[in-house]
C-alpha cells in the first residue's frame, strides 16, 4: 500500500527541513515520523536530504588553519595593552 | 583582567570553525585570517558583556557574522534575493533519482556524495548571494538554529527559512551541473514526474 497518495505526502515533504533541521516541536515531529513509518518516498527523500546535509557540513568545514594564526591573535591580545582593542 | 584571560583560555578552542566559516564567507584566505582575528580581538575587548552561562561559541558567531557584514560585504555588489531565479524543490533528489530509476540503484547517490570533490561543495555554496549564503553557512555546517541564526543576521526567522530553503536549492543545482558535466549522472532531465508526490512552491 502507498502511503504517498494523500496530502500527507505534501504536508510532510513541507516540513523536510525543519525536520531535518530539528526545528519542529515534539507532536509535529512524531506526526512526521509516523507518515515516513509508512512512506517509503517521502522516507527516501528524507534520508537523502539528511545525508546530503552531512556531506556538505563534512566537506565545507575541514580548512586547515594557518599555524601561526592562534599565535598572532593571541599576541594581539598581549599587545592591546589599554584594552580598547587596537594595538598598543 | 581576569575575564580576559579567560577569554582567551575558553575563546581560542573555536577558532578552526571560525576561520572555516569566515573562509565560506570572504572566499580567501587572506580575509578569512583577517576577519578571524578581528573577532577575536572584538571578542577580547567586549567580552565583560558576555553573559557567563551562555553560548560563547553562538556569540563569537555572531561577532564573526557582524564583522563580516559590516566590514567586507560592503566591498562587494549588493546582491537582490531574486538573484537565484525560482528552482525546483528537492532539486537534486529528484534529477538523481533519474539514476536511480535507471538501475543504478541506492549506490548511485551515496556513490555521488562521495564523489563529490571538497572543493566543489565549498564552491557550490561560496557562489551563493550573502543573503542566502550566510544562513545555509550556519545552519548546514555550523548547526546553529534558526532563532540564533536570526539573531545573528538580525532578521525574522521566517526569513531565515525561505532564505535556507532557497540557498540550498540553488547548492543542490549547482552541484547536479556539477555531476552533469563530469558525467557523474546521467542527463535525462525528466524527473519522477507527475507521479511525483511532491509539490513545486
Amino acid at each position: 500500500m502507498d502511503a504517498c497518495d494523500g496530502p500527507d505526502c505534501r504536508e510532510t515533504i513541507k516540513e523536510l527541513d525543519t525536520f531535518l533541521d530539528d526545528e519542529l516541536s515534539d507532536g509535529a515531529r512524531l506526526a512526521i515520523r509516523n507518515h515516513l513509518d509508512g512512506c517509503t518516498d517521502c522516507l527516501q527523500a528524507f534520508d537523502f536530504h539528511a545525508e546530503l546535509k552531512q556531506v556538505i557540513a563534512l566537506k565545507c568545514h575541514n580548512d586547515e588553519m594557518p599555524p601561526d594564526l592562534l599565535l598572532r591573535i593571541e599576541r594581539c591580545f598581549d599587545t592591546d595593552f589599554d584594552g580598547d582593542g587596537n594595538i598598543g | 583582567m581576569a575575564d580576559q584571560a579567560e577569554f582567551a583560555a575558553e575563546a581560542m578552542q573555536y577558532a578552526p570553525q571560525l576561520y572555516s566559516a569566515a573562509m565560506r564567507m570572504t572566499r580567501n584566505r587572506a580575509d578569512a585570517e583577517d576577519l578571524v582575528q578581528e573577532t577575536y580581538l572584538k571578542g577580547y575587548r567586549s567580552f565583560h558583556t558576555f553573559t557567563e552561562g551562555t553560548n560563547l561559541r553562538a556569540w563569537l558567531f555572531r561577532i564573526l557574522t557582524n564583522t563580516y557584514i559590516n566590514k567586507y560585504r560592503a566591498k562587494q555588489r549588493r546582491p537582490e534575493e531574486t538573484e537565484l531565479g525560482e528552482i525546483e524543490d528537492l532539486y537534486l533528489y529528484k534529477h538523481i533519482n533519474t539514476s536511480r530509476d535507471s538501475g543504478l540503484g541506492r549506490s548511485a547517490e551515496e556513490s555521488l556524495m562521495e564523489m563529490l570533490p571538497d572543493d566543489e561543495v565549498k564552491e557550490a555554496l561560496e557562489a551563493l548571494p550573502d543573503a542566502f549564503r550566510l544562513p545555509v553557512i550556519l545552519a548546514d555546517v555550523e548547526g546553529f538554529a534558526y532563532k540564533e541564526i536570526a539573531e545573528m543576521l538580525d532578521i525574522p526567522i521566517g526569513t531565515v527559512m525561505s532564505r535556507l530553503h532557497r540557498g540550498r536549492k540553488a547548492m543542490q543545482k549547482a552541484l547536479h551541473d556539477y555531476a552533469l558535466a563530469r558525467g557523474l549522472v546521467s542527463a535525462e532531465t525528466a524527473g519522477p514526474g507527475s507521479d511525483s508526490p511532491v509539490q513545486e512552491n
